[in-house]
């Protein structure tokens, strides 16, 4: 009488296939969670700018997340332009990653502006591309306001004001 | 049970134990080559022995070198060229025989285009081929990275910021690839184990599988003559080794072989003594700087013709235009540029499954091919030269140009091919 491998072939690629998803799954996580950015990295993340400590008029660079961030504290309206800077208490502040949007090259601050050493791309206090191959403004990053510090790398509603406008 | 016999010296010990005779044969004295090849087919060892000394001499530099963004660049720079003796060697070694490796890689895959070896039966051979070449090519990239000069730096920014623009999870999944914000020290640890470890171990497991690929279907030959290899061994074995069409593997093919292994080490060891710089880019002896870029980024020459493709493509194109949907928004370049890039480096894989005809013949007997793999060839050396041209004006038109032939030239295989098949049949009938 020949035996009926039906149910041995079942059991067998039952076994086969939830060892196979069992270790692919669990190796996927492990691998997952140890690559994750480490705790640190993460706090190091999100940046606490006191504004008060700022110069007028004149951009102040943090480093944040491994970029230059421009952070310009103004009290002439004649540099203000309302769609990139916003108000906090007395003054307007821009917030910009120094980061040329042509190449990514880091513009420098000269009479009034930025201008881009590499291919001579230039920015307006705001981060308006004003002039060469940049192809956009400045980067406004992430930011929130807390009492009188800007919070990088965490949204705040001004923030989302600022890229919807 | 074996039957026990007396054993006569260690390789009768041994071939009791594991049967190291046959072995023998079935990998070497009886692995048959066909006569009718020539130097290109010694591409094949000459990857073999530049893959050898690429391992020791990354051995030597492993013994020294520091996987830590504060100690890499002087463990390299001061240490290996100036202290350890003989670490200038291994690193002109390594560096020169990277770069070589490439130019052999690209010699025996246009060997195996033009004389159509990866047709019919030698289809595994050719996509473990195209296997080794991506991993190898993984294992250079993060090889690059380690020295953690300015051009390691932004090569491994402006390449892993290319996950950024995968839909939906990019942004996220570029933090969890670099396990930073930015190139930073975690991402220097993992490329530095994934290029002395996980990629090594890989492209070892995949050369055995493409070797073992090679033994069934056997070496192709000049003119893509189907060889029946029991009947012309068996002239071999009987001695008529005159009239044979097959020599052994191993002494005969491997002897000249070795000849044009030697050609090649002379030309290895010249460069690597007296011309290293062009695989040593002066950027490169500046260390690393999160804070500043880079005039120019490019890749090493190896990857000049897919970098090319990957910024080919240099304006938005409007989805709806032709049919009046005016309102779709852009494909943006950088995602055009990106699927160019996908398709480029997977495209060669379906090779064997593009070429429609059966006809196994060197591409100068096959017609409309021969145009086909030239244009290619040529097409393929105009990517690798505006690769490394600044994208300024007519240069981007350039590439342009030539990416689409490149698509252009995959697309048009097919059709190429079924005509060659059905003129074949028409002569046949």
């Amino acid at each position: 009488m020949a035996i009926d491998e039906t149910k041995r072939k079942v059991l067998g690629w039952s076994l086969g296939i939830s060892a196979l998803a069992g270790t692919l799954g669990g190796l996927g996580l492990g691998v997952k969670k140890s690559f994750d950015p480490l705790p640190s990295v993460l706090e190091a993340g999100v940046v606490s700018v006191d504004l008060s400590a700022l110069t007028l008029n004149k951009p102040t660079t943090i480093q944040f997340r491994g970029k230059p961030i421009f952070i310009i504290k103004k009290d002439n309206m004649n540099f203000v332009n309302e769609k990139r800077d916003v108000k906090i208490g007395d003054y307007f502040y821009s917030i910009m990653i120094g980061s040329c949007t042509h190449l990514g090259c880091i513009p420098a601050w000269k009479q009034e502006k930025f201008v881009c050493a590499c291919h001579g791309g230039q920015f307006d206090s705001s981060g308006i591309n004003t002039f060469g191959p940049p192809p956009k403004p400045l980067v406004i990053p992430a930011f929130k306001i807390q009492n009188s510090n800007i919070v990088l790398g965490e949204v705040g509603p001004e923030y989302t004001k600022l890229v919807n406008s | 049970m074996a039957e026990i016999k007396e054993t006569n010296g260690i390789v009768d010990w041994l071939d009791e134990r594991l049967a190291v005779r046959k072995l023998a044969k079935v990998l070497m004295t009886e692995y048959w080559i066909p006569k009718n090849i020539n130097f290109l087919w010694a591409m094949g060892i000459v990857l073999m022995v530049t893959f050898m000394l690429l391992f020791v001499s990354g051995l030597m530099l492993l013994a020294y070198y520091k996987p830590d963004v504060a100690l890499a660049f002087d463990s390299v720079n001061k240490t290996i060229m100036q202290d350890v003796g003989l670490g200038w060697l291994w690193r002109h070694m390594h560096a020169v025989g990277a770069s070589l490796i490439f130019l052999v890689i690209y010699i025996h895959m246009f060997t195996a285009i033009y004389y159509g070896s990866y047709k019919k039966t030698r289809e595994i051979i050719w996509i473990t081929g195209m296997l080794l070449f991506v991993t190898f090519s993984a294992e250079a990239f993060s090889g690059y990275m380690l020295p953690w000069g300015q051009m390691s730096y932004w090569a491994a920014t402006v390449i892993t910021g290319l996950f950024e623009n995968v839909p939906l999870v990019g942004e996220d999944l570029l933090v969890w690839l670099r396990g930073n914000f930015f190139v930073a020290d975690a991402t220097l640890t993992r490329f530095f184990m994934l290029h002395v470890v996980l990629l090594p171990i890989s492209i070892m497991g995949i050369i055995a599988l493409h070797f073992y690929s090679l033994r069934i279907p056997h070496v192709n030959n000049q003119e893509g003559e189907e060889i029946d290899f029991d009947e012309e061994s068996k002239k071999f074995l009987d001695g008529n080794k005159k009239e044979s069409k097959v020599i052994r593997f191993f002494p005969d093919f491997l002897s000249k072989d070795i000849f044009v292994l030697c050609i090649y080490l002379i030309f290895f060891f010249l460069l690597v003594g007296f011309s290293y710089n062009f695989a040593m880019d002066p950027i490169n002896f500046e260390p690393a700087n999160n804070l500043k870029t880079p005039a120019h980024i490019y890749p090493e020459w190896y990857f000049l013709w897919s970098y090319e493709i990957l910024r080919g493509f240099f304006f938005d194109i409007p989805q709806g235009w032709w049919i009046g949907l005016d309102f779709l928004p852009k494909i943006p370049a950088m995602t055009i540029g990106l699927l160019a890039f996908g398709f480029a480096n997977f495209i060669f894989f379906l090779l064997p499954f593009l070429d429609r005809s059966k006809v196994v013949a060197p591409a100068h007997k096959r017609g409309a091919f021969v145009v086909w793999f030239w244009l290619l060839l040529i097409d393929m050396i105009i990517l690798t030269i505006w690769g490394k041209l600044p994208p300024e004006g007519i240069n981007n038109v350039i590439g342009f140009i030539a990416s689409m032939t490149f698509i252009g030239l995959f697309i048009a295989l097919p059709i190429i091919t079924i005509k060659e098949r059905n003129k074949d049949k028409r002569e046949a009938k």
